[in-house]
């Protein structure tokens, strides 16, 4: 877009150049019932901007040797995660957590990103795997000369920021804009609530036992059908292990009482997610469930909300169990993981 | 129906029953408030969280993990039948140590007043609105206990029976009864007397909420027998709607 700007005093028509405007679509359900999301007002979203983040986002030229993109470990098909425990490095290496899922990322008020919480703001939030030695391992000075030099790069760049000087920053501000408009929300319990699907009544009772306090009580920290994040985006020790090979949050602040607490992931999406936890200790739905039924391990920092951990859990029956999980796979959203938005085509 | 009150943001005003002559010269003030807290006399802040120090009324040692409680519609009564609502809420957030100060953006005529109060929780009109940013922050009742919002969320751990550190989460809600096949309901909501005050531009009210009334009176709360699961539970409810009654002081106006 350029935009003719006419200043009367001088009687000059100075030509400025604006890239094309492009807000986040905000879903209804997200519209009625949450915040708005964080759109910084320095990085705006705009169509040039989008598609140069969709386009770094997906090209191997951000890594050390050409050879990985952000996409081989935030695979679409897999609900932007990796279907692997821990995601190889260009270097074989393999890091110690589960690659997080990407959606719904600009409703993170609180704007604390990684399992850890360890970095402010998704623009920060890129710059971590493109230069972290077990990932993509490559150099920013380097990739920014490697992007300048590029047949198509500069030329993008000048259509989503004015200007073709490349830098990270502005590469981080691209690969933002794509990952917030990664918005998931139509999967059959969305739709559910818009009164366009009828849930079974495995469905309906799994959710239940999710909003019971005295059966599942998951709603604590996963949310409600009036919060369609489906976490509270805050960090819970629960109830993993006795002692920490991992102190997550606690790493970052230094403080004992965060020590063991990670990140609430939202449960949407979770047939594509697996495996799950902040290390992928657990590779099925079930796994995840029977450890809140009965697998709760005690430690200093355990949430509260992990009751009767000296009896390992809540304790549901198979057929709650069962209908949680129907319920659980109901938040999972077809049409965003084969959005061709969102997809390298 | 949409309402969007961010808690940053409050207020509008309700003036009901004025009627001021053009005339009259009326100043109006801005009023602050500062909600401390504290464990019988000595004062608690988020650090002092996530260690055993505090002892109940019924000699259980306990911590405090997070602590974020409601409170809405501040009043300001004059005995003429003069009345000033702000028309709001605030979650008070001690853990994070967020909107234990504020200021509505609304003022209201200085002078006299023969009761200032608030309301600890949400009364039955509000409870049931839909709050986005209530939404946001997990604050929701579930529907199966009529739905509405929390008032407050006190949680931790405490030295159970067998010495074990056991978590304990002192929900507080609108009391329900959904054994049978009609849910029964009891306020628990509860309006705070702040007493008769003189409002000068500027005046600002420090509020203290004595947290050991939550455990302390009339009910001597047992945590080895009531510590989760607490939404549920009627009666359990109805006690905190009564120790709550005195968890709250004015500690000086200024």
């Amino acid at each position: 877009m350029v935009i003719f700007i006419c200043h009367s005093c001088s009687n000059e028509n100075v030509e400025t150049y604006v890239p094309t405007p492009s807000p986040l679509q905000i879903p209804p359900l997200f519209e009625n019932n949450i915040l708005n999301p964080i759109t910084p007002t320095n990085n705006p979203q705009t169509e040039e901007g989008i598609a140069l983040g969709k386009k770094l986002f997906f090209d191997p030229i951000l890594s050390g040797d050409n050879s990985q993109a952000c996409a081989n470990c935030h695979n679409p098909k897999n609900a932007f995660t990796d279907p692997k425990r821990f995601s190889d490095g260009i270097n074989g290496s393999l890091g110690n957590r589960n690659s997080m899922p990407l959606f719904n990322l600009a409703w993170n008020y609180e704007e604390k990103f990684f399992w850890d919480g360890s970095v402010f703001s998704l623009e920060h939030q890129v710059f971590e795997p493109v230069s972290d030695p077990t990932e993509m391992a490559s150099n920013w000075t380097q990739l920014e000369a490697e992007l300048q030099q590029h047949p198509e790069y500069p030329d993008l760049f000048e259509k989503a920021f004015g200007t073709s000087t490349i830098d990270s920053n502005l590469v981080a501000k691209a690969i933002a804009q794509f990952e917030r408009t990664l918005i998931s929300s139509n999967s059959k319990f969305d739709r559910h609530l818009l009164g366009e699907a009828e849930l079974t009544p495995e469905e309906l009772n799994g959710f239940n036992v999710f909003m019971d306090e005295n059966r599942g009580d998951c709603f604590h920290c996963h949310g409600s059908d009036k919060n369609p994040l489906w976490t509270d985006n805050i960090f819970h020790n629960n109830g993993l292990d006795e002692n920490f090979s991992d102190l997550g949050l606690g790493a970052v602040t230094g403080d004992p009482a965060d020590n063991g607490k990670f990140k609430t992931p939202s449960l949407r999406n979770l047939a594509f997610t697996a495996p799950y936890m902040h290390d992928g200790r657990f590779a099925t739905i079930d796994e995840v469930i029977d450890h809140y039924s009965e697998g709760l391990k005690n430690s200093s920092t355990i949430d509260p909300l992990m009751k009767k951990v000296a009896q390992g859990g809540v304790g549901l029956s198979e057929k709650d169990k069962t209908d949680l999980k129907s319920f659980l796979l109901s938040l999972s959203d077809h049409e965003f993981i084969n959005n061709s938005a969102f997809n390298n085509q | 129906m949409k309402y969007i009150k961010p808690l940053f943001l409050l207020l509008s005003i309700i003036i009901c029953s004025c009627h001021e002559d053009a005339d009259d010269k009326v100043f109006q003030a801005n009023i602050a408030f500062n909600f401390s807290h504290a464990w019988d006399g000595e004062e608690v802040t988020n650090s002092d969280f996530n260690t055993i120090k505090f002892t109940n009324e019924n000699g259980e040692q306990l911590s405090i993990e997070k602590l974020r409680y409601l409170i809405s519609n501040i009043t300001f009564e004059k005995t003429t039948g003069e009345t000033y609502v702000f028309d709001g809420y605030y979650l008070i957030d001690v853990t994070n140590n967020s909107n234990l100060s504020f200021t509505p953006n609304s003022t209201i005529p200085t002078g006299h007043y023969s009761k200032v109060s608030f309301t600890f929780g949400f009364n039955n009109e509000d409870n049931y609105n839909n709050y986005p940013d209530l939404n946001s922050t997990s604050w929701n009742v579930p529907e199966m206990l009529g739905g509405g919002y929390h008032y407050m969320q006190l949680e931790g751990k405490f030295i159970d029976n067998i010495t074990n550190e056991t978590g304990y989460a002192y929900h507080a809600i609108r009391a329900v009864d959904n054994t049978g096949s009609t849910p029964v309901f009891e306020d628990t909501f509860f309006e705070v007397d702040l007493d008769a005050a003189n409002i000068t531009d500027s005046t600002t009210f420090n509020i203290e909420m004595n947290i050991a009334e939550w455990f302390k009176n009339p009910n001597a709360w047992n945590l080895n027998e009531l510590n989760n699961m607490l939404m549920p539970n009627f009666n359990a409810q109805i006690m905190m709607f009564e120790n709550g009654q005195n968890a709250f002081s004015l500690k000086s106006v200024n």
